[in-house]
């Protein structure tokens, strides 16, 4: 456990280093901030104008929260978890960590640990946005809907950054490693829905290896264990190639 | 100490090690000569558990390299050649990462501390990116020493060292080898003359030759040899040479001398002088060559083919 955390805390620390991460923080937070912003002028603007059809207006809700926050990740994980290890193999050092008193699976595990610390860090900052709706409105947000979200995004990062951690073992080449990731994020999130919707008879199936059937069943507010297992089975994933790459290498 | 017992190792079709047989005792300082692709960095490789063998055994500290690979490599300090370093990181933050990494208590202390054994000190907080190639190949040497290991094994650890350091780093090497176990690969025979107690000579994944500095120093100075070199023409001068009783292996150098070799203890040059002059040529020069290492290859690889054949 002390070797993951020794791992886990180099790349955290790596991250305020780099001028990636920065650039990722300040993509998720001005993005979040300009359409929370957008959001709150247009609930004001409503008001004002007294609504449509004469009744009292919506009070602005937080459920364009998650789905801006999954394609944000989508986009930006994959510039987190790129070098994460396939910077290792290019520059040697891999040689340094695989020779050291570590276990694969460790390193593994401590890169994905360094990268998640890391997205939870730029989560923190993001919960001002509900925590300031919440504020201005009466009876507040629905905090069913907020923790729902909060806890998808979390599942989400987990099982993004596991699959880039993955993806980044097998390349020793951060761009190439970075677009695998890319593709196959959208690959989930989008591509997927296709064969759904052509063959009927395993719809089922497809359906539910697509991120986006679960992340549109957490929207509406319902947690399910399936949806639970879905990302946690995706990080399992992720992390069992990387350790599995790892390995291969070393046999090479 | 180290132990390796007919190990082989095959990249695909390649076979990088053949049977590959060698031991290295506690307080000896071995070390490991060869041509690139002998395969020295293969063989460091498998016995710091970075790959495992196609066959054969290697114990390192008394564990295997297989299936006690991480007691291993807790008891293993290892230099790569690439000598691995993260160069956004301060050289003492990157001691350190190693040290926890090694679960050593005090890891800043003992980051300071190791610097200070490799003479770096003063740069414990540049970056390494910023350092020189002699400087990073110090912090490399540190991050192997960091843990005090059992076993120290260093792939060519004074390359690219200016000569003041390379006394410095030997003198390290020389220090721990008293109570530990050292392998190091070289290219340079004078490096292992002065620092190993014993040799291996590696070609094509074997040893082909195993001894001390001294000893194979003796048995591959069979002979002398020298060049020579006149002024203008020097056609006919290496069949004048061949004439002269105890002369072997007269070749024509690229650069117009040529040279030629002599049993030890039976000296022809003054025979060669004599002979060159009266015959017209002009007389330049007429001096030893030392024996390059490809050289002690070469007669070490051929000396192996004899054998085979008797």
């Amino acid at each position: 456990m002390r070797n993951i955390w020794t791992i886990a805390r180099r790349e955290y620390n790596h991250y305020f280093t780099s001028p990636i991460a920065y650039v990722v923080a300040f993509v998720i937070l001005l993005t979040l901030g300009f359409i929370f912003g957008l959001v709150v002028y247009g609930a004001s603007q409503a008001a004002i104008s007294g609504g449509f059809g004469g009744g009292a207006p919506a009070a602005p809700g937080i459920d364009w929260m998650g789905s801006t926050f999954n394609f944000l990740l989508m986009l930006t994980i994959p510039a987190l978890t790129m070098r994460l290890v396939s910077d290792e193999n290019r520059t040697g050092t891999m040689e340094l960590l695989l020779t050291a008193p570590l276990r694969d699976w460790e390193l593994i595990i401590g890169k994905w640990l360094g990268g998640f610390l890391f997205v939870l860090t730029i989560l923190a900052v993001t919960v001002i946005y509900p925590i300031i709706l919440n504020s201005l409105e009466t009876p507040g947000l629905d905090q069913r809907l907020m923790m729902a979200t909060y806890l998808s995004v979390i599942l989400l990062s987990a099982a993004y950054l596991a699959l880039g951690v993955g993806i980044s073992s097998v390349f020793s080449n951060q761009i190439a490693a970075m677009f695998a990731t890319l593709g196959l994020f959208i690959f989930l999130w989008w591509l997927i829905g296709f064969p759904a919707s052509y063959l009927q008879s395993s719809a089922d199936v497809f359906n539910y290896l697509s991120t986006s059937t679960h992340l549109n069943s957490i929207y509406s507010g319902t947690l399910n264990l399936s949806d639970i297992i879905y990302f946690l089975s995706l990080t399992a994933l992720g992390l069992f190639t990387g350790t599995a790459a790892i390995e291969t290498r070393r046999w090479n | 100490m180290i132990r390796v017992e007919g190990l082989i190792k095959d990249y695909g079709e390649r076979r990088a090690l053949s049977d590959l047989s060698f031991e290295a005792g506690q307080g000896e300082i071995v070390g490991f000569l060869g041509p690139n692709g002998a395969g020295k960095t293969t063989t460091m490789r498998i016995l710091t558990g970075y790959m495992p063998p196609t066959d054969g055994s290697a114990v390192v500290a008394g564990y295997d390299v297989v299936t006690e690979s991480l007691e291993v490599r807790k008891r293993v300090g290892y230099l790569p050649e690439t000598v691995p370093l993260y160069t956004d990181m301060r050289a003492v933050e990157y001691l350190k990462f190693m040290a926890d990494l090694r679960q050593i208590p005090d890891s800043a202390d003992r980051a300071y501390d190791t610097l200070e054994m490799v003479g770096l000190e003063n740069r414990a907080n540049s970056f390494i990116g910023s350092l020189s190639k002699g400087m990073r190949q110090r912090v490399g040497l540190a991050q192997a020493l960091i843990h005090q290991p059992e076993v120290l094994i260093l792939d060519e650890p004074t390359i690219g060292l200016d000569p003041g350091q390379v006394v410095e780093i030997r003198n390290v090497i020389r220090e721990i080898g008293k109570q530990r176990t050292v392998l190091l690969s070289t290219h340079i025979l004078s490096e292992a003359q002065q620092i190993c107690d014993r040799v291996l000579i590696i070609n094509k994944g074997k040893i082909v030759a195993e001894d001390t500095p001294e000893n194979l120093q003796a048995r591959l100075v069979g002979s002398e040899r020298v060049s020579l070199r006149v002024r203008g023409d020097s056609d006919g001068l290496a069949k004048l040479l061949l004439k002269i009783k105890g002369i072997q292996n007269v070749d024509n150098a690229p650069d117009g001398s040529v040279e030629f070799q002599f049993a030890p203890g039976q000296d022809v040059r003054p025979q060669v002088a004599k002979a060159v002059v009266t015959s017209g040529y002009e007389l330049l020069e007429m001096r030893p060559v030392g024996m390059s290492l490809e050289e002690i290859f070469l007669e070490l690889t051929r000396e192996d083919v004899h054998q085979g054949k008797k």
